[in-house]
């Protein structure tokens, strides 16, 4: 039975005879994969247009609509060397997009009307202190004005609308502030205009909003990134089902186009990426993702199976069921919504400056316009004084001190192999006194691994790994893996739910369960030694040989877990597998703290409890029965081979087969919020300097102007240094 | 001095000219893929692949 594989779910319609479809592609990293990819598309017949997007890691293809199968694209590029899978924008991610854009172009707007006003305000400064006509210098001034207001109201878009919705809520952010500062500036720098005054502040309003876009978009360039990153995974996870379009017709089609009531086919050795229920065929499953539980569970007709379980053994035929309330899925799902509720009551550090920010600058203003009038000053003086304060102050540096620390420190921690899924996760991995680990697949590797290969001569890891290659069994997966097997032997035969056999030289090979290949005794030797291995036998003629496979640790996690406890970071296990395995983890770890069968209720009633107790707990996991737990602690964090909703739940992802991104999240994120915290007091250090002088009336266009850029380049500057973080090595 | 009456609208409109280019080449999708840039400015698109340097080893020993 051969499966047709159909994306149409993903090929868009242009219209005029066009159709688009997106890809996700593997291991595009240079100049020559641009042009290899882009060249071997447009190769192909009736293709309009291959283009290759780096940075996000996609190609975008379109061709004479029914001319072709999207399906050819793939097989092209696997031919290249290259894995592509189908992709679908999901909503949020064209959100990002889009807001990414507009701010481009209000920067561009606000650069542009920057520098021209500042190209007036040059001459008038120099004009006032030599001999500049007042009829030239009010051109100058009522040009500025033409190109100020408009780039203002146009540029400042994005903070008029979020201080108005601030305020609307009946709360103060940063950009109130920075708008009654802007809109009040130019007001007065009008008024100033009218009455052919010496000074106007077109420039300063213009440059602040200018300083701020840049940090601005530096945040959402940021968020973007991990948005095109985060739906490039969810892509390459590959959520595709085997539907039955016919009694015995297949077609593999994404999970998102299975309805409920459809039949889908699971063999031995896929992930389910559907709930059902089991209505052909008899196997074993592994639901670890789902309840980290890691001994398989045996299914038969009538059996239900969620998304996520890994077939072991037989073909299973699946009723979709669409009815999930009251499973697993819908008890995880609503722990989780509580949970994300409870958190998102935390305040960001940028918030709580600008809360202490916005009242204090505006009583100052206030408190030196009422000095003056007392100290005898005119009324029109008065205003003036105070607004320069308020110029003076306008959070410039303040705006920027956080973004671009945030900036840098992702990029750096992008490198060090950790995604950062929320913009809050470098504030709050700070605090983190206690990290909890989920064992199965967060300590461990995800995937089997054989432990015992140097037992064995070569030669036969070898021929049984050529063996393992007939067989779908995850165990004989891994086997062939380990033994780095290509070339299949020639005239095996499946007996199902035993294992493979064929001739080789006359001689009878075997590899299946040790009853297989008469091997129960070297095999209970091992499983005696190790209970957490599962075993696959190997016979040729009359030897035998017994490999054990078991999810092995992540290569570094004993020193990850060292290093940690020597940061004064307690680290606890919480697992839902059965207690040996987990005690025998914990031992090997040295982690002194340990619970196992842990259901996802019980893992957040621990977090609470540690809570309580006033630690700030990050949560390690990768199940999905992780997520709500994920989402109920301070802060979290998934290995990228987690389950796609513990995935989507988890603040921090990270890459590979190493636990060390652990240890370089946190202390990215200890070296960030220190930059952060050192920008603040900048900002506000040199608010001490110039309001004295604002308040004095000693402020002047030119040293506004001078003082804004001087603490904006001073700020980035610093965030700079969060470039380069000492990583020990493990 | 007059001449600045014509000369800074002249200089504004230029710069204006700078503007709308900018906020073409955004609309125009140019800033979607800042590292594929970056790499294409040095790869020869010339539709051949490169012709490998097997020159030299034409003169035989």
């Amino acid at each position: 039975m051969q499966a047709t594989r159909d994306f149409s779910h993903y090929v868009k319609h242009l219209g005029s005879g066009l159709a688009h479809i997106d890809l996700a592609v593997e291991g595009v990293s240079c100049a020559g994969c641009i042009s290899k990819i882009e060249r071997g598309l447009s190769a192909i017949p009736d293709v309009t247009l291959a283009r290759v997007n780096l940075t996000d890691r996609r190609v975008a293809l379109e061709w004479k609509e029914g001319a072709l199968d999207p399906a050819r694209f793939i097989d092209r590029l696997a031919e290249l060397g290259y894995k592509a899978y189908p992709f679908e924008a999901v909503t949020a991610e064209a959100v990002e997009a889009e807001n990414s854009r507009f701010l481009l172009r209000c920067l561009g707007v606000a650069a542009f009307a920057t520098m021209n006003v500042m190209m007036l305000s040059i001459p008038v400064w120099s004009g006032n202190v030599s001999d500049m006509l007042p009829e030239q210098r009010d051109f100058f001034h009522w040009i500025s004005a033409l190109i100020a207001l408009p780039a203002a109201a146009y540029a400042g878009q994005p903070f008029f609308r979020s201080a108005f919705n601030a305020l609307r809520t009946g709360n103060v952010n940063m950009d109130v502030p920075i708008s009654i500062g802007v809109i009040l500036t130019l007001a007065t720098s009008i008024v100033e205009t009218i009455g052919h005054a010496e000074h106007a502040y077109f420039d300063a309003p213009i440059m602040l909003l200018t300083f701020l876009l840049v940090g601005r978009y530096l945040d959402q360039n940021m968020r973007r990134r991990t948005r095109a990153v985060a739906g490039n995974l969810a892509a390459l996870k590959a959520e595709t089902a085997t539907k039955f379009v016919g009694p015995d017709e297949i077609s593999v089609v994404p999970a998102a186009a299975v309805m409920a009531g459809d039949i889908v086919l699971l063999r031995p050795g896929e992930r389910s990426a559907i709930d059902g229920t089991v209505i052909d065929g008899r196997s074993e499953i592994d639901q670890s993702l789902i309840t980290g539980e890691t001994l398989h569970a045996a299914v038969e007709p009538g059996s239900e199976v969620y998304a996520g379980s890994l077939n072991i053994s037989g073909s299973l035929r699946i009723r979709v069921s669409a009815a999930s309330e009251g499973t697993l899925l819908a008890e995880i799902q609503r722990l989780l919504d509580h949970a994300v509720q409870v958190r998102s009551r935390y305040v960001q550090l940028a918030d709580r400056a600008s809360r202490l920010y916005a009242p204090v600058v505006h009583v100052t203003a206030f408190l030196t316009m009422i000095g003056w009038l007392i100290a005898g000053a005119s009324f029109h003086d008065s205003i003036i004084t105070a607004i320069t304060v308020l110029i003076i102050t306008c959070p410039c540096a303040l705006g920027l001190a956080i973004p671009t620390v945030q900036t840098v420190a992702s990029g750096a921690m992008f490198r060090a192999g950790v995604l950062l899924n929320s913009g809050d996760a470098i504030e709050r991995v700070v605090a983190v006194d206690r990290i909890i680990f989920d064992k199965t697949g967060t300590l461990t590797l995800p995937e089997f691994d054989v432990v015992n290969s140097a037992a064995v001569p070569a030669d036969v890891v070898e021929l049984a790994g050529r063996l393992a290659l007939a067989s779908h069994h995850p165990v004989a997966a891994a086997l062939a893996r380990a033994a780095g097997a290509k070339s299949p032997l020639p005239g095996i035969t499946e007996q199902p739910g035993q294992g493979v056999r064929g001739i080789l030289k006359g001689e009878e090979v075997r590899l299946g369960s040790p009853t297989f290949c008469k091997a129960d005794g070297l095999a209970n030797e091992i499983l005696s030694r190790d209970p957490e291995a599962s075993v696959v036998a190997f016979a040729r003629g009359e030897k035998r040989y017994v490999f054990a496979v078991c999810q092995s640790m992540r290569p570094d996690a004993r020193a990850v877990i060292a290093a940690l406890q020597k940061r004064g970071v307690a680290v606890e296990i919480i697992s839902g597998d059965r207690e040996p395995a987990v005690r025998a983890a914990a031992e090997m770890l040295q982690i002194p703290e340990w619970r196992a069968g842990v259901t996802p209720a019980d893992k957040i009633a621990r977090i609470e409890e540690l809570k309580r107790q006033g630690f700030k707990v990050m949560m390690v996991g990768d199940g999905l029965n992780d997520a709500p737990s994920l989402a109920a602690a301070h802060v979290s964090m998934s290995p990228i081979s987690a389950a796609h909703l513990s995935q989507a739940t988890a603040d921090l992802v990270f890459l590979g087969n190493r636990l060390a991104p652990v240890i370089a999240s946190l202390d990215h994120s200890r070296k960030a919020l220190h930059l952060m915290r050192q920008n603040l007091y900048l900002a506000v250090g040199y608010n001490f300097l110039a309001v004295p002088i604002a308040i004095l009336g000693f402020v002047t266009p030119p040293i506004a102007a001078a003082a804004m850029s001087g603490s904006s380049i001073l700020v980035m500057l610093n965030a700079l240094r969060g470039r380069h973080v000492p990583q020990e090595t493990l | 001095m007059e001449v600045i009456v014509f000369l800074v609208p002249l200089a504004l409109l230029l710069g204006l000219f700078g503007l709308l280019g900018f906020l073409w080449s955004l609309k125009n999708g140019q800033y979607d893929d800042l590292d594929g840039a970056a790499w294409r400015a040095i790869s020869d698109d010339d539709g051949t692949p490169a012709r490998p340097v097997e020159l030299r080893s034409e003169s035989r020993p």
